[in-house]
């Protein structure tokens, strides 16, 4: 018999708990929900756009009542639980409804805070927090003239920018002298303060209510100096209190919020609490990011995995007033020993400053732009040290090289038909749709519906900030650690270091050491686990072809209509005629469609059936050609300019330094594609400074570039050094080319490696510790030996002829 | 009537893998899982034809070369949000040889 949950609160915590419970362990429990609320489960964030006639409640509905009846769960609507027996382990309801539990979850969330004045229980006094509440705000915006908001803080700006919206004449009363403390400091407090006023808010700072006035109905608010303001309506925005009445009265250990450990277990183990009401390591949050991760947590506790912890979270503001953008993060107001990089612009409106400590970033506040609120979040969790841009940090990740789509704050105003994106042709409206629609949070979900940046990824930037937009803050940015795929809970960094640290050396031992959660694993981590145990064991590690993809298995390009591309190396791009010949030769004997020449230097053949690859390889292996790897996450190609031989600018044998490069590290598989070029003088026809690794030849030597990108996203490269000699090139691209096959993720070309891990920490362990250097080479060297094996001739040979030859029927 | 055709030995498709049959008519993809159950489709996905052959197969799905659906190989329908069905076809293995039930057309091709 299946056992029984009972949730207690259907709100955004407590159905996200159960909507990721139904993922991982749907036929587990009879569940049983109870909510004040006679509503489903809607999107509580997104009553500001319904208060200001932005959205209708309908628009905001996260789980309608049918999805309650799809998934089998009782619903209770408009029934308060009023009693938990603890000991009978069951629940009783305000009308005397009861339901049995084997596990409770308590999700309440919070109450709104009262100021307790006298005259605070009028009529015409409220609070925002639910629908009920808006409706009544909205009811009186078409009946009364005069607002006064209490509070000047999130909750209560939102309420009076929804309140002037629907025609009311709104005094914000707030009882310190900026508005925000908690999520701006003073000049961004001005600033926001400024451009109320100028949409016509109205403030009365440093004002301490007394008493709300008037004879049944409200009519003002006295303050304690005396002076009084005319209100039709009083909303209290002040605050909130986690809703503890029913988890106190039934003797569970409460401070602020009813308590929790990391596996969101209150102190009763039978009784789970998440969102608003529980208290974390002495944390009540307020805001939905954190009580999601909860969610996920209690979750897989309560589906009995019992791997998940919480261990607290950052969380970051924003202020949801159309047309003002402002953000937050982290601890903003400096200390003594932080250091503060900001600029403003009065005119502009504009305001940016970050605290950090240790070139790292500890807090943040934007106002006007706030473009890059995700990217400086992102870095202060992941705690990246922008030593390397911090010259330029404030003008934003755009300036880092990011010649993609740019200013992301605009998305939302485009046009419903604009797509987004490119790849899967999935236009704006679609991906707003799926996202009201179906309720997502995550750009995961956003993914798998949508399609939409699952592809190359490069509009990953937009659907993030659709989903902000459309969502508001409680979609899930990227968790601090993100699994590799579903198979995992493990990040690409751990997988890496349990291979090493742990000695496995197969795909299944992998699979078994970190307890994968799929049989086989999928598409995508099958193929990374491949890459690191070959990355890491090329001697004694056995590939495993099944785990490749297509490409790299049938070593060609497949194509829309399931032929194949062949393209063979030319190194250095230096040909010969008979080799030309060859090629002609095998395209007549093949009956190749279409030959091109391509931007890597070389020549690609087109629409070749999959039968006819090995005996082609053959011929090609017998005029010489070696694969290209054009299909491969391996070395692809060595691009190379005229050079000193003909060219009258040439410094050095650039031709011929770029043929030993290729000959150097051809064949070796990578974290992705990687390319090279050499440009024989600061010219740069090879156009080396948008290569994975570039070398720019001058007068006195070699410069030596890396982590460029000519694709999805531009990115020119960093300069890593200057040497001498060509030996010396040789050593270091080795050296590292193989930090980067060792380090990165899968399917993370060298570009945002080097921006994820700093180029200060590779300088530092490539140019200021020789062992370390020609450690690493020495360890490229050895992974080259195996993989220069030409895999064409092997299989022009017969090495894996089922791949290449159909079954037939006997 | 069932027409069971003798198509090939269980070790002559590679565990994780696939062979491809090719008939007069359609080419039908033969899929083996790691747990040696053998499952054949129509080698065509339901989004854009692509070649399933040609896949990653995991569980008992194959994730399509080309965009990357996931197709159910008992089911031939697409898995997950994407939406789309490719025939499928009955199969046997008896001592180790894999049989397939051919519709009357392409047996006879
Ligand atoms: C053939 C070629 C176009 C041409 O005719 O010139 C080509 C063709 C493809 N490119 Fe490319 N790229 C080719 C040069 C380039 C270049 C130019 C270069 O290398 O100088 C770039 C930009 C430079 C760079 O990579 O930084 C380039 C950036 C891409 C990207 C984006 C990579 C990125 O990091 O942003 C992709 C997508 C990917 O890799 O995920 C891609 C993917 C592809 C794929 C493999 C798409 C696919 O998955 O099927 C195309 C395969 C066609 C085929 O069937 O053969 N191709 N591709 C070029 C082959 C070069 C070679 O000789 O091997
Ligand atoms: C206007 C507004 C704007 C906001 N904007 C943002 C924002 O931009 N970003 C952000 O991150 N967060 C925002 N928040 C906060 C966010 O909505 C809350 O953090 C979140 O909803 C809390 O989720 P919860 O499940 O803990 O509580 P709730 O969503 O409040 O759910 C608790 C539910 O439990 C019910 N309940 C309580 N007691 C009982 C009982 N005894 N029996 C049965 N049912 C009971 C309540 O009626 C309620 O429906 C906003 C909140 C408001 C009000
Ligand atoms: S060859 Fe490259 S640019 Fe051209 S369509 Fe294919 S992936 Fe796109
Ligand atoms: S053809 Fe299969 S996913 Fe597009």
């Amino acid at each position: 018999m299946k056992e029984k949950l009972v949730l207690i609160g259907n709100g955004m915590a407590g159905v996200r708990t159960l909507e990721e419970l139904l993922k991982i362990a749907p036929e587990k429990y009879d569940i049983t929900v109870f909510g004040a609320e006679p509503y489903g489960n809607y999107n509580r964030i997104m009553l500001s756009p319904v208060l200001a006639g932005e959205k209708t409640v309908d628009d905001i509905m996260l789980n309608d009542e049918q999805w309650y009846i799809d998934n089998d769960i009782s619903l209770y609507k408009g029934k308060s639980v009023t009693e938990i027996d603890r000991v009978n382990k069951k629940v009783v309801a305000e009308d005397g409804t009861t339901a049995d539990y084997d596990r409770l979850l308590l999700a309440t969330g919070s109450n709104p805070f009262m100021i307790p004045v006298p005259g605070k229980d009028k009529d015409g006094v409220i609070a925002f927090r639910d629908i009920y509440d808006v409706d009544t705000m909205l009811q009186a915006s078409k009946d009364y003239k005069k607002a006064v908001v209490i509070g000047g803080g999130l909750l209560g700006l939102e309420a009076a920018n929804g309140l002037m919206k629907q025609g009311m004449d709104v005094t914000v009363v707030h009882l310190l002298d900026s508005l925000m403390e908690r999520q701006l400091d003073k000049p961004a407090s001005s600033l926001l303060k400024a451009s109320l006023e100028e949409r016509g808010m109205k403030f009365l700072m440093e004002a301490a209510t007394e008493e709300i006035i008037g004879n049944g109905r409200v009519q003002g608010v006295r303050f304690k100096d005396g002076t009084e303001v005319e209100a039709d309506l009083v909303v209290m925005g002040v605050g909130i209190v986690p809703n503890t009445g029913l988890a106190k009265a039934t003797g569970l250990h409460c401070e602020r919020g009813v308590v929790v450990n990391d596996v969101m277990q209150t102190f009763d183990p039978a009784i789970y609490a998440v969102g608003e009401c529980a208290q974390h390591r002495g944390i009540a949050y307020g805001l939905v990011a954190p009580l999601f991760e909860q969610g996920k947590v209690a979750a897989n506790q309560l589906a009995g995995l019992g791997y998940a912890y919480y261990q607290g979270s950052v969380t970051s503001t924003k202020l949801k007033v159309t047309g003002i953008d402002l953000f937050s993060a982290g601890d903003f107001n400096e200390e003594q020993g932080d250091e503060v990089i900001s600029l403003q612009d009065q005119a502009a409106g504009t305001y940016k400053k970050l605290v950090l400590k240790d070139d790292r970033i500890k807090g943040a506040v934007l106002y006007g732009d706030t473009i890059d609120g995700t990217w400086y979040f992102q870095l202060m969790r992941e705690e990246t040290s922008i030593a390397d841009f911090r010259k330029t940090i404030l003008f934003g990740q755009h300036d880092l090289g990011d010649a993609g789509h740019g200013d992301e704050t605009r998305v939302m105003a485009l046009s419903d038909d604009a797509e987004i994106c490119g790849c899967n042709g999935v236009c704006k409206g679609d991906i707003v749709n799926a996202i009201s629609k179906h309720g997502l949070f995550t750009l995961e979900d956003v993914r798998a519906r949508t399609k939409a940046s699952s592809s190359c990824g490069s509009c990953t930037g937009l659907v993030e900030a659709l989903l902000a937009s459309t969502v508001g803050e409680g979609y899930d940015a990227s968790p601090n650690k993100q699994a590799m795929c579903k198979c995992t809970e493990y990040s690409h960094d751990e997988v890496i270091a349990a291979i090493k640290q742990n000695e496995l050396k197969s795909i299944p031992a992998v699979r078994e050491f970190l307890e994968w959660k799929t049989p086989d694993g999928c598409a995508a981590c099958r193929p990374a686990l491949n890459y690191y145990l070959l990355a890491r064991w090329p001697e004694e590690y056995q590939d495993d072809a099944q785990s490749r993809f297509i490409n790299e298995r049938a070593h060609g390009n497949i194509q829309k209509d399931g032929t194949y591309s062949v393209v063979p190396r030319m190194f250095g791009g230096l040909v010969k005629p008979n080799e030309l010949r060859a090629i002609a030769d095998v395209c007549d004997k093949y009956d190749v469609p279409e030959m091109k020449v391509t931007g890597g230097q070389r020549i690609d053949l087109f629409g070749v059936k999959k039968e006819d690859l090995p005996p082609m390889w053959k011929d090609l292996t017998d005029a010489g050609f070696v694969s290209g790897h054009a299909y491969g996450k391996a070395m692809r190609t060595v691009k190379t300019c005229a050079g000193k031989t003909w060219c009258r600018f040439g410094t050095q044998n650039s031709t011929g330094l770029g043929v030993q490069l290729e000959e150097l590290t051809w064949g070796s598989w990578m974290p992705h594609k990687f390319k090279l070029a050499v440009s024989g003088c600061p010219r740069n026809c090879a156009e080396a400074t948008i290569k994975d690794f570039g070398v720019v030849c001058v007068d006195s030597g070699y410069e030596l570039h890396v982590g460029g990108n000519g694709g999805i996203k531009v990115r020119v490269t960093d300069l890593l050094t200057k040497v001498d000699t060509e030996e010396e090139v040789l050593e270091y691209c080795g050296a590292f080319t193989q930090m980067y096959r060792e380090e990165a993720h899968y399917l993370e070309r060298t570009a945002p490696w080097v921006e994820r891990v700093g180029l200060t920490s590779i300088k530092k362990r490539l140019l200021d510790d020789e062992t370390e250097r020609k450690a690493l080479y020495e360890r490229f060297i050895i992974g080259q030996k195996v993989s220069q094996v030409d895999p064409w001739k092997a299989r022009a040979e017969g090495e894996a002829a089922h791949e290449f030859t159909p079954l037939k029927i006997a | 009537m069932t027409n069971w055709t003798e198509i090939a030995k269980l070790e002559d498709i590679p565990k994780l893998g696939s062979r491809v049959l090719k008939t007069d008519t359609v080419n039908i993809a033969l899929f083996r899982t790691s747990t040696d159950e053998v499952f054949a489709i129509k080698d065509a996905c339901p989004h854009k034809q692509g070649p399933l052959s040609q896949g990653i197969v995991h569980g008992t799905s194959v994730t399509c070369p080309l965009h990357n659906w996931k197709i159910d190989l008992a089911s031939g329908e697409a898995l997950g949000p994407d939406e789309g069905c490719t025939n499928t076809y009955d199969v046997k293995i008896e001592n180790g040889t894999v049989y397939l039930a051919l519709p009357a057309k392409e047996a006879a091709a």
